[in-house]
This record gives structure tokens, C-alpha cells and sequence, in this order.
């Protein structure tokens, strides 16, 4: 547990970043996991192929309300190309947790990722594969 | 807390999981969703593949006869601790949600037809609404639930108005969840007074209280082996035997039949009409030592143990600041667990933190998702109680929680 909740998880869970809704938004798409009844919705602004602003909102764990917040952190400003590519491995180190054995916390964990590419990618025009996501 | 009326550091003994040296023994508070199994029962079960294991109701040879009495001797077991009129109106099913689905397909599937209505509750199980919802599409008749009131217990004011129309009862006699005990008795009178029949769920009941399916006045009845104490796998409906006889097969194949050919056959009497292909043998085997190993102790015990466990957990909780419990105050008609929320933390993370103290309860929606939506809430913890419990398994959940406070104040 103290792995589970360091203090950086806490401390984003208690005040998250970007929280909130954009308006306009080019993406706003919403994911739960419905396990446990947690919700979040995922806002992106697209400038110059790239996400100009993010924000999310909803309900839910410290593990997928802290991997919302730092996911969107890293998001902004990233390359359209990148945030595609952007997957389950690269959000586990980015929020420092190992999940690899805990296939239920690991739902929380990447049900933000879930949010932007489910997002992105109907933005795109694109099919995407959830299956690494589920 | 008075004395237990059974030796509990002797049934703790018997339970080799909880003697696992792992740092610290688990205090297991999620009997509901799954129980702990005695040595007594993977004895058993193990006994069956090392020197008993062949097929049943087929062989001539001498294991298989011996596999056959065990098997049917399990049944009979089942149907003595459930005071059946008869073994064969126990069926093996793989647990309670087949047992269900059976009844809605071979009963449900002969008798519904448009405009018929199947009476459930809001505190259902999925596996006792999905069934009939599925049985309604197929025959046109629809669902309704009785409501239920702020403590967690059936409304039953307007039943006589909920009841027009039915043909099916179909209610839990303990929801997992709220640890509410509904009137099944009642309901039985209530139902059969319009001429509905009733399906028990005692999937949480049978584990955990005497069952008496002849006093309880009801119709169908089905539970699960591994909620109280057998191996996954095995579970069980119980029905009239006139209701049994008259239903057509639920699922085709081996051993549920009498004759074949390739464009007919004709069916076995109950209860191998509603057992094709080879069954959980062992598991069932197993189920019928389960059932040794409680009525040694004696379900009255049990109950009575629990009873006095679970006035312990509620007092306890009431006593943690931000914690909220669902379901009847601590009663007659309220069963040794608390669905409850934490002010300051979500449900997942609650059940974490408790986990990492070696309490084991869950978090979800427990497969209720109408009865959360009734309360409002999206999920809960849960911790629930059996008879190899103790108070300090509650202390130490307790402990835990005042952490889940510390950590997310
Ligand atoms: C009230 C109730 N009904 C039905 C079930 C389903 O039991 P099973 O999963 O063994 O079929 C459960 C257990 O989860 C339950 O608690």
C-alpha cells in the first residue's frame, strides 16, 4: 500500500490538475469502468496537430483520479502522432505504480488513457484496437 | 459478545488457509462473495480423485458404482440439509446463477407468455434479473421490483398491488449487500394466494441459517456449494417435484435421457432430466462433506455465532467518524455484514488500504448495480462474516479503517 499510496498519488488525487471541462472542445469523451462505477471525462482543444489545452472531470479511486491528473499533464502540447502512441506501459511509469499483477487496479489506472485515445481517435477518423486498454 | 456456542479456535484450525505464515494472518471478511473450505471438504475432494474417480450412473465396474453412491449419497445430504421431501428434487447445477437460469428457461420458457409478470426486488443479485429479463424478451411478459425503504428492507405495503399479474416471485432471502433478511415465508402465502409460484435466491441464506424449503412454503430454491465451504463449481436448485416433472429439459445431452434416435429422443425422470453431460462429481462429493462439516456444528450455532458477530461489526463501524452502513439496523432480519462508504476515500481505495493491513473485503458493486442505484451511490466496501470469524478479525478491520481516515483526510 505504501507503494499504492505514495504521497505524489495522494497529493493528485487530493488537488488534481486540470481538472474541470473545456468549452469549446474538439474531443470530449467520457469512459467508466463498470466494476467499480468510477467516470471520467476527458476534454481536448487540437491546435496545429498538436492538444493545445486538456481537461478532466468525473469520479472515482485515487489510482484513476491521480492517473487522470498526471496523464493530462503530460498531454499538453503533445504531437497528435505521440498522444496516439502514448500507451498502458508509458502510463504505469508515469504514475510509478506496478500493476502488472493487479488487473483490477489496472483498470483504474488507464480508464483516463481510455478516455483520450477512445477520444482521439474518433476525432481522427481512426479505428481503434482496444483490446490493450481492456 | 457472548461465548461462541461452538469451539472457534477449533473451527479456525480446520481452515488451512487461515494458517498461511504469510506476515500477518489475513482477516478474511469476504465470505459472501466466496467462502474459506475446511481441510475436512479438500480432503474429501481429493480423497474422490485419489481413490474413487470414475464416472457416474455409467460404469458397472466397481468405481464407478462407488463414485455413483458417493455422488447421490452428496444429493441426499443436500436434500436432508435443506429438508427436501425428496433427493431427487435436488439438482446439481454449477452454482446458483445456472440454477436460476434453468428455472427461467425450462419453467419460465413453458409457461410465460405476454403480459405475465415476474415480481423481483431492488436489492436483487444480477443473476436474479438477468434471467428474467432474458425470459421476458423471449415471451413477452415483463419485470417489476418491489421497492425498498431508506434501512434497506422491502416495501410491502402496496403487495398486493406489486402482485397482480405475477406468475413468478423470484426474491433473495438475504441480499448480499445490505445483509437485509426478506420474508420469504410471507411472500410464499402472498404469492401462492394469486397463484404465482416463488423462486427462492439463497445463495447468501443457505451458508449461513437453517434452511426449511417445506416451512418456508416456497417453490424453487437455489444457492451455491462454494459459499459455504465447497469447492466452486457445484451449486444446487431445488424444486417441487411436481413443478420438476413437469418441466421440459434445459440443457440436451448425455445422461438426461431415456431413448434416442437421430430425430427424437425421450427424457430421463427428474432429477438427471436437468443433468446432461457428466457432472461436478467431485465438487458435489465434496458439497455433501461441507455439509457434514455444518451440521456437526449445527446451522442453529451458526447462525446464532453469526448473529452475535455481526452485532459486534456494526457497533464497531458506528463507532469509526465517516463511515456510513447500509441495510437494517443489527435484528432479526439483519445477517452478519456491512455494506458501507467512507466519507473521505473511494470504495477501491478503502479496499486497498485494508489489504495491505491483511483484511480482505470487497469493493464494487457487488452485482447489484439496480440496488446501488437506489441508494445512490456507485459502489461500496463490503465486509462479511462466517462462522470461522472473530471479533478481532473486525478489530483489525477497524484499525484499518482509522488508517483509510489518517491517509485521506
Ligand atoms: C444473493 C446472490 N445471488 C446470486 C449469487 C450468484 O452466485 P454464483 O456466482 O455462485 O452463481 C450471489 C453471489 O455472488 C449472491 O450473493
Amino acid at each position: 500500500m505504501s507503494d499504492m499510496y505514495r504521497d505524489l498519488i495522494l497529493e493528485h488525487h487530493r488537488y488534481p490538475h486540470n481538472y474541470g471541462t473545456l468549452d469549446p472542445h474538439d474531443v470530449s469523451q467520457e469512459e467508466h469502468n463498470p466494476l467499480c462505477g468510477d467516470r471520467i471525462r476527458l476534454d481536448l482543444r487540437i491546435a496545429d496537430g498538436k492538444i493545445a489545452a486538456v481537461a478532466f472531470s468525473g469520479k472515482g479511486c485515487a489510482v484513476s483520479q491521480a492517473a487522470a491528473s498526471m496523464l493530462t499533464d503530460e498531454l499538453i502540447g503533445m504531437d497528435l502522432d505521440a498522444a496516439r502512441a502514448y500507451s498502458k506501459d508509458d502510463v504505469l511509469e508515469l504514475i510509478g505504480l506496478p500493476l502488472d499483477k493487479n488487473p483490477v487496479r489496472l483498470k483504474c489506472a488507464l480508464l483516463s488513457l481510455k478516455a483520450m485515445k477512445v477520444g482521439l481517435y474518433r476525432y481522427l477518423g481512426q479505428q481503434l484496437d482496444t483490446d490493450e486498454l481492456d | 459478545m457472548h461465548t461462541p456456542p461452538f469451539d472457534i479456535a477449533a473451527v479456525r484450525r480446520d481452515f488451512p488457509i487461515l494458517q498461511l505464515p504469510i506476515e500477518r494472518p489475513v482477516a478474511f471478511l469476504d465470505s459472501a462473495s466466496s467462502s474459506q473450505k475446511p481441510e475436512a471438504v479438500i480432503a474429501a475432494q481429493a480423497a474422490f480423485y485419489r481413490t474413487t474417480n470414475a464416472n457416474v450412473h455409467r460404469g458397472v465396474y466397481q468405481l464407478s458404482e462407488q463414485a455413483t453412491y458417493e455422488f447421490e449419497r452428496a444429493r441426499g445430504r443436500v436434500a436432508f440439509f435443506i429438508n427436501a421431501n425428496s433427493a431427487r428434487e435436488v439438482i446439481f447445477t454449477r452454482n446458483t446463477t445456472e440454477a436460476i437460469n434453468l428455472v427461467a428457461q425450462s419453467w419460465g420458457g413453458s409457461n410465460l407468455h405476454p403480459g405475465d409478470v415476474i415480481l423481483l426486488s431492488q436489492m436483487e443479485h444480477h443473476s436474479n434479473i438477468v434471467p428474467w429479463q432474458l425470459l421476458a424478451q423471449r415471451t413477452g411478459a415483463s419485470l417489476r421490483a418491489i421497492p425498498i425503504d431508506s434501512a434497506g428492507r422491502l416495501v410491502l405495503d402496496d403487495i398486493d398491488t406489486l402482485l397482480q399479474g405475477v406468475k413468478l416471485v423470484a426474491i433473495t432471502h438475504q441480499s448480499n449487500v445490505l445483509g437485509t433478511i426478506n420474508p420469504v415465508q410471507y411472500l410464499a402465502t402472498k404469492a401462492h394466494a394469486v397463484g404465482a409460484l416463488i423462486l427462492v435466491d439463497g445463495a447468501q441464506s443457505v451458508p449461513h441459517m437453517p434452511t426449511d424449503v417445506q416451512a418456508l412454503g416456497i417453490d424453487f430454491l437455489a444457492f451455491s456449494g462454494h459459499k459455504m465451504l465447497a469447492p466452486t463449481g457445484v451449486g444446487v436448485l431445488w424444486g417441487r417435484k411436481a413443478l420438476l416433472d413437469a418441466m421440459p429439459p434445459f440443457l440436451g445431452g448425455g445422461s438426461m435421457i431415456k431413448t434416442v434416435t437421430i430425430e427424437v429422443s425421450t427424457y430421463a425422470d427428474v432429477p438427471a432430466r436437468f443433468e446432461a453431460g457428466t457432472p461436478m462429481i467431485g465438487e458435489a462429493i465434496a458439497l455433501g462433506h461441507a455439509i457434514d462439516y455444518l451440521e456437526a456444528i449445527g446451522m442453529a450455532n451458526v447462525a446464532a455465532y453469526e448473529e452475535s458477530l455481526g452485532h459486534y461489526l456494526l457497533d464497531q463501524l458506528a463507532e469509526v467518524s465517516g463511515v456510513t452502513v447500509y441495510g437494517p439496523p443489527i435484528g432479526p432480519d439483519r445477517a452478519a455484514m456491512a455494506s458501507f462508504t467512507v466519507d473521505c476515500a473511494h470504495p477501491h481505495d478503502v479496499a486497498q488500504v485494508l489489504d495491505s493491513e491483511g483484511v480482505a473485503v470487497r469493493a464494487g458493486h457487488h452485482c447489484t448495480q439496480p440496488l446501488h442505484a437506489a441508494l445512490d451511490i456507485p459502489s461500496t466496501a463490503r465486509a462479511s462474516c462466517y462462522l470461522y470469524n472473530t471479533t478481532q478479525d473486525i478489530d483489525r478491520l477497524v484499525a484499518g479503517l482509522r488508517k483509510v481516515t489518517t491517509l485521506f483526510a
